[in-house]
């Protein structure tokens, strides 16, 4: 393999005096951490490279914004520029994107660390970069009239310039970059009233289009540093086994390969190809100890769970009496529910190039947590946080997989750098990282519910079992409020309708199976159990579904406004097609409230979804085109799972493997997606997550209307509908 | 050594006959442009063209490129109609993540290639075996169509 030092210079080594070198202004600025906990103590290292900025203003006019949100296909590398420039009066044409390094300034600021996730990077960032961006305008018009030697007030800035009218004189930013980054930062900016925006609220192209439809777009797999191996590491094929012996003499026989080496999570196959690694893993002879992971399968755990489920747990939410009140109801149901394990599945598997020195280390991957992952690199390499660096890249998706609590796969790496001592690149093959665990968490839950005469719901009694994705992790305290996991009982706790007599508890059972969140985190299954609940006491009350909920929601505005907007755009209750049926479903998560009605038909016993029409409440809008983007992917993500998403166990072994065998949506089966967004003044909220939730729920609510029969399973593939 | 020509350049490279062509362009060539997505023909990011046909580089011996024509992402905007279909991709602003785009453009551009004017049915059949995790797939047809009008207004 040649090693041609290919990773792009000019992306990443910006920070090595950008001011000094590029000239012009540059703007950093720390605001206080509104809420949560502050990570900094234990992870956040304090500021690792002067100068901490967000904006860099070359003399070519030039303006290059350093988005310290991970680029995962969510738009953030458009959106969050938005809202600089949108302030800045910037020329957008002019904009570019850098992605941030690692330091505190770079921190989320709800989270106190620096993170891509919860769909909160706009909502985080609205306030601070429009701060930003205000901030550089006041300086550049402050330059130009002192420059002009006129007041500030006769000058105006406007697409990248600062114009006088009353001499007629303009300079463009770039003139005034160097005198406005030698002038102080202002301390109070005013920010435009939201009628005044020219660009938010606009549907603005995404600045990573061009590099991504050319191939030059780099993500984690493609950095080739100088010297590198490719490793390819052999890991226990139950959760928590161990290395017992291993046998290498076949494998270090494959031309290319390089080395073959124990590490803490297996054996590592270095070669100077991802093919002779790969030859040479299938050649190691390796005896595990296995460990109690072996004892897993999917059966047994699904019958322990709905056995658990019998049983009240850890209450979240109580009001009323619902044990009182389920004695005295008109009518009853009961239903268990159950939905498995899954993988994110990323279109790019795990991946990470580490080059580790003495002094210094180099990490380059796609994470969506770098605070935390810099500060476990930094320990596993026993180096100071300044001496580590990271590089994020492009992440080939992320769903939440790139963020993990353990730093798993960036912990990893390190330690295999350790111990094979020269630059490497860890790569997960799709089995790997299909077999690699932290899932989405599987559950079961069960729900008793009653209506009274009149057909509204009197009691409504929840019972939720699955693994706590935070336990054990630094975010447990953070995420746990009386022994229960938010995450959990997220959707279910939070349930809008109004039921006099409601409890929601918890069972978290714990197994070696490591999870996670992933896109929707618990509203990924709580939304499919209540929404098809709900759908039930409708049909129970022989009452229409959106006006049953309807007059559930009276003190749930938003979510009656995306309901209504959505029945109507779909045409609820007309006359459809012989065989097609529609199904609905509302839900909260992420701050945003989704609706969408679905219009199903049954082909050779398969659901076939023909159409999703999706009503969104999320504030204010950035960037229109990136809603509708982030809604379209979230039905598909979410509608991929509930037909057919599904990661089993055998003797502690995932069944499935790579694409063949955990299937994800196909063009063939893809339903045309039409999004409505609610207009708002509220500010923004989450975008990247809410569109997933409903769409099971709507689905199997569909499936009621058009055949009977309830749903209560994922993945849908897997039931008979005949 | 395994002489190629990728993107109308010659190129010789020292692996193995049996490397996957895909490995050969990502570790030797560092034409990273074109994708691992799944290793077994399940998944078209590592969609190139062999003489002008769409094939899964990842499961292709490189010994099969060689004495014919590769094309890869990064040789696409060389030829009229994949400049056109790299520009429809724009215009309707496809990729999120983008992993899968190289795979799938590759894809669209040898069907328009055979078929300049698909229908939808010929469309899903043709591309039926690309991935996109991020569901950019209502998006792909529409970018399809809009290449097929753009070529057919260029002729
Ligand atoms: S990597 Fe070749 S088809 Fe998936
Ligand atoms: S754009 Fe992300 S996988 Fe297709």
């Amino acid at each position: 393999m040649k090693t041609v030092a290919e990773h792009n210079p000019n992306r990443r080594n910006f920070l090595k005096g950008s001011a000094a070198l590029v000239g012009g202004l540059v703007i950093g600025f720390y605001l206080p951490i509104k809420g949560g906990r502050a990570f900094a103590a234990d992870a956040a290292p304090a500021q690792v490279f002067p100068p901490n900025a967000f904006i860099r203003i070359a003399p070519d006019d030039t303006i290059t914004v350093v988005v310290n949100k991970s680029e995962m296909g969510q738009g953030v590398y458009t959106s969050l520029p938005m809202l600089i420039a949108e302030e800045l009066e910037a020329d957008w044409s002019r904009i570019r994107v850098e992605s941030a390094p690692v330091g505190a300034v770079y921190n989320h600021t709800g989270f106190g660390m620096q993170i891509t996730g919860g769909s909160s990077s706009v909502s985080s960032s609205w306030e601070q970069l429009r701060r930003v961006g205000a901030s550089a305008r006041v300086l550049l018009v402050r330059a130009a009239a002192q420059e002009w030697g006129v007041p500030e007030s006769a000058c105006r800035a406007e697409n990248g310039q600062v114009i006088h009218a009353a001499s007629g004189k303009s300079l463009s930013y770039g003139k005034l970059a160097d005198a406005a980054g030698k002038l102080p930062l202002p301390e109070n900016v005013a920010l435009k009233d939201p009628k005044d925006f020219k660009l938010i609220g606009q549907p603005v192209k995404r600045i990573d289009t061009p590099e991504k439809v050319n191939g030059s777009a780099q993500f984690g797999l493609d950095v080739y540093i100088p010297g590198m191996l490719m490793v390819l590491i052999a890991r226990s094929p139950v959760f928590g086994g161990k290395v017992k012996s291993f046998n290498a003499d076949e494998a270090r026989k494959v031309p290319g390969v390089e080395g073959v080496y124990q590490v803490p999570t297996g054996i590592a196959v270095a070669a100077n190809g991802f093919w002779p690694a790969k030859t040479a893993r299938e050649l190691l002879k390796i005896e595990w100890d296995e460990g109690a992971g072996a004892a897993l399968s999917t059966p047994k755990m699904r019958a322990d769970y709905l056995e658990m489920a019998k049983k009240p747990g850890a209450v979240a939410r109580k009001d009323g009496d619902p044990a009182g009140a389920l004695k005295q109801v008109h009518k009853s149901v009961s239903a268990e529910y159950e939905v498995p394990y899954l993988a994110h599945a990323m279109m790019e598997p795990l991946n990470v190039v580490v080059d580790l020195k003495p002094d210094h280390c180099g990490i380059w991957t796609g994470t969506q947590s770098q605070t935390m992952d810099h500060a476990s690199a930094a320990k596993v390499a026993g180096l100071k946080p300044e001496q580590v660096e990271i590089h994020t890249t492009y992440l080939g998706g992320g769903f939440g997989r790139r963020a993990n609590p353990m730093s798993d796969f960036v912990i990893e790496a390190v330690q295999t750098a350790k111990v094979i001592g020269k630059p490497i690149k860890v790569v997960w093959t799709r089995e790997d990282d299909m077999r690699g665990g932290y899932y989405r968490p599987m559950w079961a839950d069960r729900i008793e519910a009653g209506i009274g005469k009149d057909g509204r719901p009197v009691a409504w009694q929840h019972t939720i079992v699955g693994q706590s994705i935070v336990a054990g992790t630094p975010f447990e305290n953070f995420m746990t409020k009386d022994g229960i996991d938010q995450t959990s009982v997220e959707g279910a706790a939070t349930l809008p309708y109004a039921i006099p007599n409601l409890q929601v508890d918890l069972h978290s059972p714990k197994n070696p199976v490591p999870v996670q969140w992933w896109r929707s985190v618990g509203h990924s299954h709580t939304a499919f159990v209540v929404e098809t609940m709900v759908d039930e006491l409708a049909h129970m009350a022989a009452q229409d579904p959106v006006q049953y909920r309807l007059a559930l929601l009276e003190k749930a505005p938003r979510h009656a406004g995306v309901l209504k907007l959505a029945a109507e755009k779909a045409g609820w209750g007309r006359k459809l097609p012989a065989g097609h049926a529609f199904g609905v479903a509302v839900h909260e998560s992420f701050h945003s409230y989704v609706a969408e009605v679905a219009e199903i038909s049954l082909e050779d016993g398969k659901i076939r979804v023909h159409k999703v029409t999706c009503a969104v409440d999320c504030g204010m809008v950035v960037n229109p085109d990136g809603v509708r983007q982030q809604v379209e992917s979230a039905v598909i993500y979410g509608l991929s799972a509930a037909l057919q998403g599904a990661i089993t166990l055998e003797n502690g072994r995932v069944v499935q493997s790579n694409f063949h065998d955990y299937t994800a949506l196909r063009l063939s089966r893809v339903p045309q997606v039409e999004v409505h967004i609610v207009q708002s003044d509220a500010p923004p909220t989450g975008i990247g997550e809410p569109g997933t939730p409903p769409i099971a729920p709507a689905v199997a609510n569909a499936v009621f209307a058009l055949t009977g029969k309830r749903l209560r399973r994922m993945p849908f593939d897997a039931e008979t509908l005949a | 050594m395994i002489s190629l020509t990728i993107n109308g350049k010659a190129a010789e490279v020292d692996a193995d006959p049996s490397t996957p062509l895909l490995w050969v362009l990502r570790d030797h060539l560092h034409l990273t442009g074109t994708k691992y997505g799944c290793g077994m023909a399940q998944c078209g990011a590592c969609t190139v063209h062999l003489d002008g046909q769409a094939i899964r580089s990842c499961v292709t011996p490189v010994s099969m490129a060689s004495g014919k024509q590769v094309t890869t992402i990064e040789g696409l905007a060389e030829q009229a109609l994949g400049k056109k279909v790299q520009q429809a991709w724009q215009e309707v602003d496809v990729p999120q993540c983008g992993y899968c785009q190289s795979g799938q453009i590759m894809a669209a551009t040898a069907l328009l290639q055979q078929n300049p004017k698909p229908d939808d049915a010929q469309i899903t059949a043709a591309m039926e075996g690309n991935l996109c995790r991020c569901g950019t797939y209502n998006r792909i047809r529409a970018a399809i169509h809009k290449a097929a009008e753009l070529q057919g207004e260029a002729k």
